[in-house]
């Protein structure tokens, strides 16, 4: 028989092993897909919070996807019980499946026991936009706030995080970085587990 | 003053100085802002007059198939046109025989879909207030000055 396969045919779709899936998409599309997001939200809200809170519930969605898939793939099944585990996770693995690098810095809050920080000098959902002046200190990295919200919810961390534009010198552009803070119940069971 | 205009011809001139880049619609018109050079409301007229003439030459030539201007020598500045697949134009005016003006306008058209086109904050056929895009479009201008001028 001419042009057997080696694929393997199974029987069942769900016995066929997790694809590793396209590595790549196209920046621009991501762009202006995103655009089309910030927009049709936009003209559903009243005011910049609630559209900050639309953005970072949109991308809460995706954090909690992107958990079980990264959990699957890239770890193996075992799950995070540690807050630095967690924290590391989303620094790098999460980073670099979403925008293919590890983020910047990962920084602990020196005001607060539960603050954390990730920062990015140049987030990619932000490369392509400029903030008019009268929206204030509104940042659409909302959405990858709301991303990780999402994976840290899932893995049982639950935390308010929020995104915020930092000045930095020697740079036109203005750094972005991902504060996060850890509900009180997170910080008692670290403690409790040493 | 003598004014030759080319049609579909690309010339290149050299020397990049205060140039005004001002990006237009077919049927709207979006400033950039000058350097210095040109003030909004001079700007605005010289792209409604440019816009008509650009219509105007299409009827004009003596042979089939011209689509635009591509440049205009007048005697002491030139202006150099470039139109995109859509009918957006920019034009630059520049000083006598400035070079690379025509790859200038090609890396102002990529940083226009960039940095104009995917920003949601942006109404289409607005004057374009983007700080990205100022950022970029500065930095090229000083990048191709010092390329080409050594200054």
């Amino acid at each position: 028989m001419i042009g057997v396969g080696k694929i393997k045919q199974y029987s069942n779709i769900l016995e066929k092993p997790l694809s590793k899936g396209k590595q790549e998409v196209s920046l621009s599309a991501f762009a202006f897909l995103f655009s089309e997001l910030v927009q049709y939200n936009q003209t559903r809200v009243d005011n910049i919070a609630e559209l900050e809170r639309r953005l970072e519930d949109a991308g809460y969605a995706v954090g909690a996807r992107v958990l079980e898939l990264l959990c699957h793939r890239d770890k193996g099944n075992r799950r995070e019980t540690r807050l630095l585990g967690i924290l590391s996770f989303v620094h790098s693995t999460v980073w670099k499946v979403l925008f293919g690098k590890v983020a910047d810095s990962l920084e602990k809050g020196t005001e607060h026991e539960d603050e954390y920080m990730i920062s990015e000098k140049d987030l990619l959902v932000n490369k392509y936009i400029s903030i008019p002046k009268d929206m204030g200190t509104f940042n659409c990295g909302a959405f990858v706030a709301g991303i990780v919200r999402g994976v840290l919810d899932g893995a049982g961390f639950p935390a308010v995080v929020t995104a915020h534009f930092v000045p930095m010198e020697g740079l036109q552009r203005l750094r972005t970085t991902i504060l996060i803070k850890f509900a009180e119940e997170v910080l008692q069971r670290e403690a409790r587990l040493g | 003053m003598s004014i030759r205009a080319y049609m579909r011809k690309p010339l290149y001139d050299s020397r990049d100085e205060n140039s005004i880049i001002t990006v237009m619609a077919r049927k709207g018109m979006l400033d950039y802002g000058s350097k210095g050079c040109m003030d909004t409301n001079d700007s605005l007229r010289v792209a409604s007059l440019w816009h008509s003439m650009h219509a105007i030459s299409q009827q004009l030539s003596p042979t089939t198939g011209c689509s635009e201007i591509e440049l205009l020598e007048a005697n002491t500045f030139d202006l150099h046109c470039f139109q995109s697949l859509t009918g957006t134009k920019f034009f630059v005016v520049c000083k006598l025989g400035t070079r690379h003006m025509e790859a200038l306008l090609k890396v102002v058209y990529k940083l226009y879909i960039d940095y104009v086109l995917k920003n949601p904050f942006y109404e289409m056929k607005m004057p374009i207030r983007c700080e990205v895009f100022d950022i970029n479009l500065t930095q090229t201008v000083q990048k191709d000055r010092v390329a080409l001028l050594g200054r």
